[in-house]
């Protein structure tokens, strides 16, 4: 139980830190950044929207404290401010319109990976210096050592434009109406596979290698060979005394390369014009959206921090050790 | 006599090695473990192999059930076990040789039990992988097993890491004598105990041995201990067998001078104090020969100026 | 019993500079050899590139989008310049900003690794928090929105890769140096009055010199992907020509839709080969540093020699 207060405080520092970052950098710009974001919204934002803005990017005259005060405040309550280029929605609707993709394709992706890659990473270990630890590895780093990006726009080159298999942007075909249809469902899936696929195809070498590694360290351990002294069968050894002490280290690294798949799938979004929060992000930049790209950079952290938290959970329930503490 | 005729109890006797040799192999060269060394091991009959750290005792476990780790390897020699050549075993053979006929109490109960899976479940398994049991009734005979050796059956469901150091060497040996083994091979098993707890497990041992009528090969480099539970017991030095005669003989005559040695450096608990004597500095023992018998029973490997290799400044020590 | 008189053979062999064994190690090993080549090639074609390819790379060369061709190898991009030209210039950039975000982030990582393990205690504690918490935040969102407030130009690319990056090396190099710091020397050279200077930097790092490598290896990948990955967004310096900037305009310029693979092929192809050299000899390094990773071995002489030899 300490161990997972330990952690949420843990993470509650981190956000606070993120909070801070997000509050100190428009500070800490050159210029002023509201009539900027003024003329691009072409005159049509009102007053108070403007003072609002000013609040938020620290443009006023308050003094530092209250306004740091004022926007915890206000991240807390929900008021993330108004996008301005996609004015005058706020924020948070921006967000939350969106993020469902995000989880999707995020979500499909490195179940698949982490999955996949684990049991690679198994069998090669089981089989050291046979045809899986051979010949996998350095073609799994190989590719993995593509930028996430330039493996996607291969893939869209490839099968979505050459070969036709598969649609090249968005997550369904424009003009069809999202129901709870097969039809739908259908119809995102062709979209996903893509995308997915990237982001499968890049992070797996991570996966299968890490868990390659924890099982070599594992296996010299002393309970595997007693357990093989016991006369247990071969399949037995591996899952229920290797594996599942493997897979301790590995539900750890799980946790922080979330991160890691974030940015990936950020990118991927991008290049396939896939409307999640990556996606957004990029238009938001570019648009100098900075309310919206503090909200997105708020939001995507604490996605992080909370399933980090989740996977911290999951560890106490496999590892007997730091559970009777 | 041949050191294999010198069995306990009936004529054939229940583990028979000879001429083993085991090579640590390495990119450049190979260092040699255990070096033609035969040995056999009768019917209930408790065998005691002492040597210092290093001398290959524990190799030569090992390598009776096969579980040699690279870079070691079985470079020659015969193991065989109630007549069954043990080198020649296929890997399904093997396994079912492996602790139905041979068991083993590892020396650190700690990293020789999974830390993920509860006792229960750690005995369950051997139940279930060999004869064949229901988990139900498994789970029941593993409650039997830890009353022998005077667990509360409730521990079942505790992890290792809630065991003090004595239960858990208790439920190894529980563990080993599960599907009773003809031979129990014990590397060390008190080595990582304090002394009230190791006379705990030693009777526990002598207790089990007793009822269950195994054979025992006892590794350990606690010369006292070896005694009080061995019939026959060997030396061994760098890799080779030095002396070998029933644990009683090499304790009130041990003829090789690193038999000496060892047996001076033990104290004894009552009699009148005498100064320790061991093994001084500089003295090594090189080329060591095949044994001999110098009397009936006991064999010991010849030596001299070719087998030792001593400073003269510290000649007084070694003999007494 | 008569006794040989023979004098120990005292142990003088002179203790062997750990370096020794491990550069042999490292130079015979094909993983490394190959690693090594490929970074020797792509160094030198960055170091030539405007003796190669002189002028500006990113003039108007010849018509838009040409296939590949005799006059240009690898073709011409939308806007007509010659792709080649673009890609070998490119590695100039990336390899640059590579090569200094490795090595501030290993830099980094190694201040805060001997410092926490030298000084324990609460600025251990204050900084393994700190450490923490930057590889928590998700990376890229990080990288973004401190590009996008920050002035744009090369100087801010390579702060916000070091700011993101610098974390992974310091957990690293911190649980190394601690281990070392654990052991008795350091202990020795503490009781004995040596400056914490010296203790740190001529005790414990010398003993980490293989992680640190791969540390440094692992950091220079880092900063090529993620300078890439910048740079495609539109955040890098978009005045420089690099790989990532090179990827950008390709995606700016519908390459993909338009079919010009040739455009956005090379750069990609040669950040993959950098990364990948990098990560073979970070792999090889690897393998000489930890024995139980390396090829098993089979013995030299067989059981039937030495039943032969044993029965005479």
């Amino acid at each position: 139980m300490r161990f997972i207060l330990r952690r949420l405080g843990f993470y509650l520092i981190a956000f606070w830190a993120s909070i801070t970052l997000n509050f100190l950098l428009p500070r800490f710009m050159p210029g002023d950044p509201v009539s900027r974001m003024f003329a691009r919204s072409q005159d049509r934002m009102q007053p108070e929207q403007i003072e609002a803005l000013r609040k938020l990017l620290g443009v006023d005259d308050r003094p530092i404290w209250e306004q740091y005060i004022d926007y915890i405040h206000n991240i807390f309550t929900g008021q993330m401010g108004v996008s301005i280029s996609r004015f005058p929605t706020p924020v948070t609707e921006v967000i939350s319109s969106q993020i469902g993709w995000t989880l999707l394709l995020g979500g499909t992706a490195l179940v698949i990976a982490a999955v996949v890659g684990n049991l690679l990473g198994i069998l090669a270990a089981w089989r050291r210096g046979g045809a899986i630890d051979s010949a996998l590895p350095p073609v799994l780093v190989f590719i993995g050592s593509f930028p996430y990006f330039w493996l996607a726009m291969g893939a869209l080159y490839l099968f979505g434009v050459v070969l036709g298999w598969f649609p090249i942007r968005h997550a369904f075909t424009d003009g069809l109406e999202p129901a709870f249809t097969s039809e739908f469902i259908g119809d995102v899936g062709a979209h996903l596979v893509l995308p997915a696929l990237t982001i499968v195809l890049v992070s797996i070498g991570g996966w299968m290698l890490g868990m390659r590694n924890t099982m070599i360290a594992t296996n010299s351990e002393d309970y595997i060979t007693m357990a093989e002294a016991k006369g247990l069968r071969p399949g037995r050894i591996m899952l229920r005394y290797a594996a599942r002490n493997a897979m301790l280290p590995s539900v750890t690294s799980f946790g922080m390369g979330l991160g890691f798949v974030v940015g990936g799938a950020l990118l991927t979004e991008v290049v396939f014009a896939y409307p999640g929060v990556g996606y957004q992000l990029l238009n938001a930049v570019q648009g100098l959206d900075y309310p919206l790209m503090q909200g997105l950079f708020l939001t995507i952290t604490a996605a992080v921090l909370l399933a980090n938290f989740l996977v911290d959970i999951l560890y106490v329930r496999l590892d007997p050790r730091v559970r009777s503490n | 006599m041949t050191i294999s005729q010198v069995s306990f109890g009936s004529h054939q006797p229940v583990l028979e090695v000879k001429n083993l040799t085991v090579q640590y192999v390495g990119d450049t060269r190979s260092t040699t473990a255990v070096d033609h060394v035969s040995f056999s091991i009768g019917t209930g009959e408790v065998f005691g192999l002492a040597g210092e750290s290093g001398c290959g005792k524990s190799t030569i476990a090992n390598s009776i059930m096969r579980l040699l780790k690279d870079p070691a390897k079985i470079a020659g020699g015969s193991i065989s076990f109630g007549g069954k050549d043990v080198l020649a075993m296929t890997p399904e053979e093997l396994r079912r040789f492996r602790w139905q006929d041979v068991a083993m109490v590892f020396q650190s109960a700690m990293n020789s039990l999974n830390p993920v899976l509860t006792i229960g479940e750690q005995i369950v398994d051997i139940f279930t992988t060999h004869a064949g049991y229901s988990r139900k009734e498994s789970m029941r005979r593993a409650g039997e097993l830890l009353e022998l050796v005077r667990i509360e059956p409730s521990r079942l469901k505790s992890y290792p890491h809630q065991l003090s150091g004595g239960m858990r060497q208790r439920a190894v040996i529980a563990m080993a004598v599960a599907l009773k083994p003809s031979l129990l091979i014990l590397d060390e098993p008190t080595t990582a105990l304090d002394v009230v707890v190791q006379q705990e497990i030693m009777a526990q041992i002598k207790e089990l041995q007793r009822e269950l009528g195994f054979s025992v090969l006892f590794i350990t480099h606690d010369m006292s201990l070896m005694v009080e539970l061995s019939h026959r017991m060997a030396v061994m030095y760098g890799g080779r067998m030095v002396e070998t005669a029933k644990a009683q003989d090499v304790y009130a005559s041990p003829r090789h001078p690193y038999t000496q040695a060892l047996m001076g450096a033990f104290p004894p608990l009552t009699g009148p104090r005498v100064p320790l004597t061991g093994l001084p500095d500089g003295v090594k023992f090189r080329n060591i020969p095949d044994l001999a018998e110098v009397a009936p029973g006991h064999f010991v490997a010849p030596f001299d100026a070719d087998t030792s290799v001593v400073n003269s400044v510290n000649l007084e020590g070694a003999a007494r | 019993m008569t006794t040989a008189l023979l004098k120990q053979p005292t142990p003088t062999q002179a203790v062997r500079k750990p370096n020794r064994s491990f550069v042999h190690g490292l130079i015979s090993n094909k993983k490394a050899l190959t690693g090594m080549a490929v970074m020797v090639i792509f160094l030198a074609l960055a170091l030539l590139a405007p003796v190669l390819f002189p002028g500006d790379p990113s003039r108007i060369t010849a018509m838009a989008s040409l296939e590949p061709s005799a006059e240009h190898w690898l073709g011409t991009t939308a806007k007509g310049q010659d792709v080649l030209a673009l890609t070998v210039h490119g590695s100039r950039s990336s390899l640059f900003v590579g090569l200094t975000v490795g090595v501030a982030s290993t830099f980094i990582g190694i201040l805060v690794g001997l410092a926490s393990a030298y000084f324990g205690k609460f600025i251990d504690e204050a900084l393994s928090l700190v450490t923490n918490v930057f590889l928590l935040l998700p990376g890229l969102p990080l990288l973004v929105i401190l590009a996008a407030f920050l002035p744009p130009g090369l100087g801010t690319v390579i702060l916000v890769l070091v700011v993101t990056g610098w974390a992974g090396s310091a957990r690293v190099l911190r649980s190394q140096a601690l281990s070392i710091r654990s052991k008795d020397f350091v202990a020795a050279a503490v009781v004995s009055g040596e400056r914490a200077g010296r203790i740190m930097f001529r005790e414990i790092l010398p003993n980490m010199a293989s992680i640190v490598m791969g540390t440094l290896l692992a950091c220079v990948i880092y900063g090529i992907g993620a300078q890439a990955g910048l740079e495609f967004l539109g955040l890098g310096d978009v005045s420089t020509v690099s790989w990532g900037n090179n990827l950008f305009w390709a995606g700016n310029e519908g390459a993909l839709l338009t079919g010009s693979w040739w455009v956005f092929v090379p750069s990609g192809v040669c950040i993959a080969l950098v990364a990948f050299a990098l990560a073979l000899i970070n792999y090889a390094v690897d393998e000489v540093t930890n024995p139980r990773l390396r090829k098993i071995k089979t013995p030299k002489t067989t059981p039937a020699k030495a039943e032969r030899s044993a029965a005479k």
